[in-house]
């Protein structure tokens, strides 16, 4: 018996996969999702159908051109979860094209010109999302009230067509998303702490809700892009693949942390300009961001002390292109402004390498009995 | 006894079920011809004895070692010496190497021993080094290191502890839990002797907390002897790495370069213990070793004690045939084990382990693109970054993997046990460790070279010198005076 050796050991190996890694985070996504599409009807559907599919498809045309196999690559499903998290980054009534045209920012320009899987510096799905808002503001930021999919006064499935793959919903209720809200108001001089005080009144009011309560933040009934709405379905989501063990707890406590603690010192010191820190975390995308866009391994750095330091500047950045910046929601851009740091962050974050000093030199040799 | 934690690590799957209650049983009859490769150890190979046609008896040493590092080697049985030839070594080069063949004359007569060291913890230790140095013991969990060299390090260094590794922390291997399970006195025995040649005055036995029947066992024999502590330690791999033992006893981590000997640790494997109280109360040479034959491909699995030289496809035959083609067969286990070339070679005394491994078990598969998940990062025993230095290894930048640490890896196997990617990392990094090797000792040589070439230029220079001097005091001295 004669066996060809054509590599080290070890010859066993742990029953994981890339396909699985991803599979994972996908089903983490799932309950967000399903709830989502529920409240926002067909047009939600559509939208990440088209999204979702398109990101697929722009993969196979790119590895074609490349010449490089398509299959393995493309059953490595991260295609299928960079469309899901654009999908979800999306005003759910946006129009068809919108995902397309995401998906080629995506999937070509993000990933494939850089390299393909494991070689893009910047988040593909975030690379998408800001390309379309900063090209596309009017489409990109109009949000709908809620609209469950068979509810009274939703559109059913022919109109829903209509609106995704036609002229779009020029005649929707639309509703602007809290943080816009808050902005939007802040930009007419009423000072925050107004505005939350007239989000809660409202809340006691049915009559006057159509801006969204805390509770409704938290659970999402309320106007936002699929993962934007319902922090709680994504924060379980975010808390599963934590508990399988595909990230750790570094990114998302150290962005979360670091957004509310910029925004409950600044509202502490002035509660007319700022927005408190627990709106901060419950609004726009920032659980979504913190469990499940800016813990991409690629774009991430690989240390654990690195990724405090990522996530914490992914907090301080959102905080403050929310609170300066021309956009309601800074998590994208913060994302992928950190993303550009991430090699750098790698370079300077190592962890200590064993019988070695932080700085790479032999460990002196204890003195005294071991 | 209080532990360290040691970072990192796996917890692979362990497949010890299928030989941990197999009593080790002795390999019978013996094969037919014993291949006995003359380095069977770190360090220099030993030197050939014997002639084809001689006439040996068990225990007869057959080859003598030479230099500082090197270990003696001795017929496992009475016989003939049919060859001394270069034959295919237990490595994965295939390449061949000089080796012994001897065929047993089934009479398995004994040789003159040397004789019993009568009561050794009143023996020099020097005597003790000596004798083990005769019989030929190498550290037997694998690393197979000289073991009387390791002894002298109390002359050198003052010693504190005998760290007695049980740990055996790769999977399928059952091996030394049963040594310490059948043999604990034995084990003990050889400890003591071992810390008297070291000048150790306390032994900690540590065992994974995985082999309940051999803490037991092996607390038992220790219980009359105040100076060792018999420790249970977590299942984690790599605990049985040296240093990692070492920071899980003592909590002190093993500086870059230096010997746990230096932090006054010795670590030696218990099957090594046992070889020691064989070789001192005895006289008798390193002969025989258990191995654990397993894996999915073997039919009956089991403990052997094998004479060594014995060719692994007797052993396999003896433990049932194989029942399928196996994906790799691997000497050791499967973590830092190697794969063989064939089933045509030998057992040594660094075999731990013969493994049969069927694909399933296996469970290769294509490398896909590094996803930088970070995981080998994570679980890095030495705090390395594989991804890193995978990267740098990838484009030939040998000097910025040496920068990452690559130099510090102690080739675990834990990163790419635990690549998602399945990327073969150890086979990289192992890979740029013998470069960077080479290509230091070539800096060497060539930096040798030019001293020298410089110290001759030198030295002819002077002589010239000397010499015009010379031709100058005589011209001056001929000359005649104005």
């Amino acid at each position: 018996m004669r066996l060809i050796i054509d590599k080290s050991g070890p010859f066993t190996h742990a029953p994981v996969s890339v396909q699985r890694i991803m599979a994972t985070v996908i089903l983490a996504l799932v309950p967000a999702t399903l709830f989502n599409i529920g409240l926002f009807g067909w047009p939600a559907l559509f939208l990440f159908v088209v999204t979702v599919g398109s990101c697929v498809a722009v993969e196979a045309a790119c590895l074609m051109l490349a010449k490089r196999p398509v299959k393995p690559v493309l059953t490595d499903n991260s295609a299928i979860l960079t469309g899901w998290l654009y999908a979800m980054s999306l005003p759910p009534w946006a129009p068809w094209w919108t995902g397309t045209l995401g998906a080629v920012f995506a999937i070509a320009l993000a990933k494939h010109v850089f390299g393909g899987l494991g070689q893009n510096v910047f988040n593909p799905a975030m690379v998408a999302r800001v390309a379309l808002l900063v090209s596309f503001p009017v489409q990109m930021t109009l949000f709908v009230a809620p609209h469950p999919i068979f509810g009274a006064g939703s559109p059913g499935f022919v109109e829903s067509l209509a609106i995704t793959f036609g002229p779009g919903a020029t005649d929707a209720v639309s509703a602007a998303s809290a943080l816009g809200y808050v902005k939007n108001e802040l930009a007419r001089g009423i000072p925050v702490a107004d505005t939350l005080k007239q989000l809660s009144r409202e809340a006691l009011d049915p009559g006057l809700r159509h801006l969204p309560d805390l509770m409704d933040l938290a659970i999402g009934f309320k106007a936002g892009s699929l993962g934007e709405t319902s922090a709680l379905l994504v924060l379980l989501g975010g808390l599963f693949i934590l508990a399988r063990g595909i990230i750790s707890w570094h990114i998302p406590v150290a962005v979360l942390g670091s957004l509310f603690l910029f925004g409950t010192v600044f509202h502490a010191i002035d509660p007319t300009r700022y927005a408190p820190g627990y709106f901060h975390i419950l609004s726009g995308a920032a659980i979504l961001g913190a469990f499940f866009i800016a813990t991409d391994y690629v774009t991430s750095p690989v240390s654990k002390s690195g990724q405090l330091v990522f996530g914490a500047g992914i907090g301080a950045l959102t905080w403050l292109i929310r609170t300066y910046a021309g956009y309601p929601e800074g998590m994208a851009f913060a994302v992928l402004l950190m993303n550009a740091l991430a090699p750098i962050i790698d370079q300077h974050f190592k962890p200590r390498a064993f019988g070695r000093t932080r700085k790479g030199d032999p460990l002196p040799i204890a003195k005294g009995e071991p | 006894m209080k532990l360290f934690p040691i970072r990192g690590g796996i917890h692979p799957a362990y497949r010890k079920q299928a030989t941990a209650e197999k009593a080790i049983v002795a390999l019978l009859p013996l094969p037919a011809r014993l291949y006995l490769p003359l380095q069977q150890h770190m360090g220099a190979a030993a030197e050939a004895l014997v002639q084809p046609g001689d006439r040996v008896k068990k225990g007869q040493l057959l080859g003598r070692g030479v230099g500082p590092v090197s270990a003696a080697v001795h017929a496992p049985t009475s016989g003939r010496i049919a060859q001394v030839a270069e034959l295919t070594a237990p490595h994965p080069s295939g390449l061949p190497q000089l080796t012994i063949v001897l065929e047993p004359d089934g009479q398995d007569e004994w040789a003159e021993l040397a004789p019993p060291i009568a009561d050794p913890f009143a023996a020099d230790p020097k005597a003790i080094k000596e004798r083990v140095a005769q019989a030929g013991i190498v550290g037997m969990g694998g690393a197979t290191f000289p073991s009387s060299v390791k002894l002298d390090l109390g002359t050198r260094l003052k010693l504190e502890i005998l760290l007695l590794n049980g740990a055996e922390c790769e999977p399928y291997l059952t091996c030394d839990d049963r040594v310490m399970r059948e043999h604990p006195s034995e084990v003990i025995d050889g400890a003591r002797i071992m810390a008297h040649a070291l000048g150790a005055p306390r032994i900690v036995i540590a065992i994974e907390r995985n082999k309940p029947q051999a803490l037991d066992a092996m607390r038992l024999a220790a219980s009359a002897f105040p100076a060792i502590e018999v420790v249970d330690v977590p299942v984690q791999y790599p605990m049985g790495s040296e240093r990692h033992l070492t920071q899980a006893i003592t909590g002190q981590e093993t500086p870059a370069r230096k010997l746990t000997a230096d932090l006054g640790v010795v670590v030696h494997n218990v099957a090594t213990a046992r070889a020691v109280h064989h070789a001192v109360r005895f006289g008798r040479p390193l002969l025989s070793r258990v191995v654990t034959v397993s894996g999915g491909a073997v039919k009956e699995p089991k403990n052997v004690e094998a004479p060594l030289g014995t060719p692994v496809a007797d052993l396999i035959d003896f433990c049932g045939g194989l029942s399928e083609t196996p994906k790799r067969l691997v000497s050791g286990g499967p973590m830092m084990g190697q794969p063989l070339p064939s089933s045509e070679v030998p057992v040594v005394k660094g075999t731990s382990g013969i493994l049969a491994l069927t694909t399933a078990e296996a469970n290769e598969r294509p490398t896909q693109p590094c996803i930088r998940c970070g995981t080998c990062v994570t679980i890095c025993p030495c705090g390395l970054v594989p991804v890193e230095m995978a990267a740098h290894i990838r484009k030939d930048d040998l000097d910025g993997a040496a920068a990452w640490g690559v130099m510090d890896c102690v080739s675990c196997g834990s990163c790419s046990y635990i690549c998602p990617s399945y990327i073969p990392l150890v086979h990289y990094f192992n890979y740029a460790k013998g470069r960077i090797t080479a290509q230091d000792r070539e800096r060497r040589k060539q930096d040798e070279v030019k001293r020298l070439a410089e110290a001759r230029a030198a030295r002819l220079e002077k002589q010239a010198q000397a010499k015009r001097e010379a031709a100058a005091r005589k011209a001056q001295a001929e000359s005649p005076a104005p």
